[in-house]
């Protein structure tokens, strides 16, 4: 049941997809539209695909494989719609929209069967420790697409030619704030995730081995993201150097989410 | 309906002439009334703006002598202006009230100010009673139409001076210009004009840095902002979000270097730099600096321009609009034509009935009330059978082209009066 569920939230994200890839056309007023409410019935729908998978196989379901992507799948939607609560825009639509599809769509025609491998595992801390993280990620990519949009913007202004997406996209210093703002409530998550991490390393295996490159790269993503928000904070940088910053980040947190795959400890992934 | 229309705009007549027929507002009531008892005129309006002078008049026969009009009121040598008056009839004068109420007939199609000045124009007729019934629908009409133009098109919807393109760039940038600094650098007019446009989207606050430092501070002293001094430019001038400069000067006084200190000095926040001097202040490769971004005059104009051909193309539904609004007018005014047509017909065969019966009384003698009410109803029957189709044309006919004609050719076959020339001739005779 919750897979239908999942199917279905993925059909109303088919719309948003279709309107980041339409917004760079003039057309596509009826997508305007609708594809805020579809997106909202397509979290509705995610949300209780997700709770439904939790009540009954309990909490440790989101840490599987296809769970997981599709719970940051929403936790960026939460981020996006926060985003618009505040700001009245649907802008990082055009970037977050393709990704909450293709997430979902990996989720929704993933394999069900999940193995937890390692019996000790602290199974509070280990939910502890994905919830934080993904939140981190969802702020992490958002400040990504805002700083894409900067760029966008920032080129039609320099290039002096107002093209039609110059004229939707928000004004300059809102992307800009857009971007800096997540990127700042993200940090906490993701350190405070990472934390959890390693006490759940700690106590199933006794030691962190720095040299695993599942936690070698968590750490190089965190550092990326501590740098941005530093150089962000004493230097103001922004607009093509924070969005080459974001995307080292964001590069970094898919590696690390691949290392999965070749890592010896963080293996509760056969699915 | 009669409607005559003479005038001059901006395209017929140059700035000379349009001054010199000018009227100004506190003479406008006047000129109205003096208008509505112009001979064969029913109902006059004027509209005098600086870009065109309009006299609209609903006449009596359509042949109201306005032309005269303008020569007694303005006492003014004809030569000068009636090569550069336009005149309209009926449908064209519908049409080009419509166009100016839409603003399609515009120096600037699309300007916002023309369609309160129509209705002000109307007001003033209005309270004079030189505008009551037709003049009336057809003013409402046309706010009806300038409503729909701009509810229905993009006519109006972008900027199109330079000062108003570098409001719109700086809202790009900044979003709200709230608490922003606008920093002047030389103190011209044009400038002036720019910083009035964004302290208006509520802009913070204005310094102003001129070489004659006088001139500086009676600028500021317009925006209730602060003078600088012009040895100073370099170290206050990262404090501003929005510089307009517009110096003398024979080179750049804004060099790569300059940018990159001020955007060290700001944190890297943006700054947008509005260069309407001509050799430029602003040294064009400050746009290559992540932040700043520099428009010069040629920059504006030709976003003003991109912005003119969008509303040209939007003028063209615009037009459509119009032109379907005048049909449709023309229409409902012709329905109401007929009327009058009808009512003299109904008049005319009743006047004959009762005549015919008043001749044959006396031949049929004492009638008992069952036969007059025979009579009656004989008579009436005939009246009516024969009426009946040529009214039922008449109503038919009033939504096509051929109403005019028609109502001519019934007029001439009955020899029906015109219920005006009729009015008149009551008149005269009490």
């Amino acid at each position: 049941m919750p897979i239908l569920w999942l199917r279905v939230a993925l059909g109303c994200y088919a719309v948003g997809l279709l309107y980041a890839l339409l917004a760079l056309t003039q057309r596509g007023y009826l997508l305007n539209r609708i594809a805020l409410p579809a997106m909202s019935l397509g979290m509705a729908f995610q949300f209780v695909s997700l709770t439904e998978s939790v009540l009954v196989g309990g909490p440790v379901t989101i840490t599987s494989v296809h769970n997981s992507e599709s719970f940051l799948a929403l936790l960026i939607m939460a981020a996006f719609m926060l985003v618009y609560l505040v700001y009245r825009t649907t802008s990082p639509g055009i970037v977050v929209f393709p990704l909450v599809f293709l997430l979902t769509f990996v989720s929704a025609t993933g394999q069900q069967p999940f193995l937890l491998t390692s019996p000790g595992l602290r199974r509070g801390w280990l939910v502890a420790h994905i919830a934080l993280i993904f939140t981190g990620y969802a702020a992490l990519f958002l400040s990504f697409a805002a700083s894409l949009l900067y760029l966008v913007q920032e080129h039609s202004l320099k290039s002096k030619k107002s093209s039609g997406i110059l004229l939707r996209l928000p004004a300059l210093e809102m992307i800009d704030e857009i971007g800096y703002r997540s990127l700042l409530l993200g940090f906490p998550f993701m350190t405070l995730g990472l934390i959890a991490g390693s006490i759940v390393a700690q106590t199933t295996y006794g030691h962190v081995n720095l040299l695993d490159p599942k936690i070698f790269l968590s750490l190089l993503m965190w550092a990326v993201y501590m740098v941005m928000v530093f150089t962000r904070w004493n230097a103001g940088w922004r607009g093509r150097r924070a969005a080459y910053l974001a995307a080292g980040a964001v590069l970094a947190a898919v590696i690390a989410w691949s290392a999965n795959y070749f890592s010896a400890i963080h293996r509760f992934v056969q699915s | 309906m009669n409607l005559q229309l003479i005038g001059v705009n901006h395209n017929s007549a140059p700035i000379e002439v349009r001054e010199r027929l000018a009227i100004p507002d506190s003479h406008l009531a006047d000129a109205i009334r003096r208008l509505a008892n112009h001979p064969g005129v029913d109902e006059g309006l004027i509209l005098s703006t600086c870009n065109r002078v309009e006299v609209l008049a609903q006449t009596e026969n359509g042949g109201a002598d306005l032309r005269r009009f303008l020569r007694d009121y303005f006492q003014l040598d004809p030569a000068q202006y009636e090569p550069h008056l336009y005149e309209y009839r009926e449908g064209e004068a519908i049409r080009h009230l419509f166009r100016v109420a839409a603003s399609l007939d515009s120096m600037v199609v699309g300007e916002p100010q023309i369609l309160g000045q129509v209705k002000e124009a109307y007001a003033t007729a209005r309270a004079v009673g030189a505008v009551h019934s037709q003049l009336d629908l057809l003013l409402t009409r046309a706010f009806a139409v300038a409503k729909r133009v701009r509810t229905e098109t993009a006519v109006g919807s972008s900027a199109v001076s330079v000062a108003s393109v570098a409001v719109e760039l700086a809202k790009k940038i900044f979003g709200s210009l709230h608490g922003k600094q606008v920093f002047l650098v030389g103190a011209g007019k044009m400038s002036e004009l720019a910083a009035r446009h964004l302290m208006a989207h509520g802009a913070a606050s204005i310094f102003v840095a001129n070489r004659t430092y006088d001139r500086a501070a009676q600028l500021a002293g317009k925006f209730s902002g602060r003078a600088i001094l012009f040895e100073q430019l370099y170290d206050t001038c990262d404090r501003a979000d929005i510089v307009i400069t517009s110096t003398g000067a024979p080179f750049a006084i804004f060099r790569r270097e300059h940018g990159e200190l001020f955007l060290s000095r700001r944190k890297n926040r943006p700054m947008f730099f509005i260069d309407i001097a001509v050799p430029r202040d602003v040294a064009p490769e400050m746009n290559d600096l992540d932040g700043i971004f520099v428009y010069d005059i040629d920059d504006l104009q030709q976003a003003v321009s991109s912005h003119v051909a969008d509303r040209r193309r939007e003028a063209e539904r615009a037009e459509a609009i119009v032109q379907s609004e005048v049909e449709r007018f023309q229409a409902r005014v012709q329905t109401l034509d007929v009327v009058p047509t009808i009512v003299s017909l109904q008049d005319h065969l009743e006047t004959i009935r009762q005549a015919e019966i008043d001749r044959v009384r006396a031949r049929l003698g004492p009638l008992s009330p069952d036969q007059e009410m025979a009579v009656e109803t004989l008579t009436r029957g005939i009246v009516n059978k024969i009426m009946h189709t040529p009214i039922s044309t008449l109503k038919t006919a009033a939504r096509e082209q051929e109403a005019t004609t028609l109502i001519d050719v019934v007029r001439r076959l009955f020899n029906l009066q015109d219920r005006k020339s009729a009015r008149s001739r009551d008149n005269s005779a009490s």
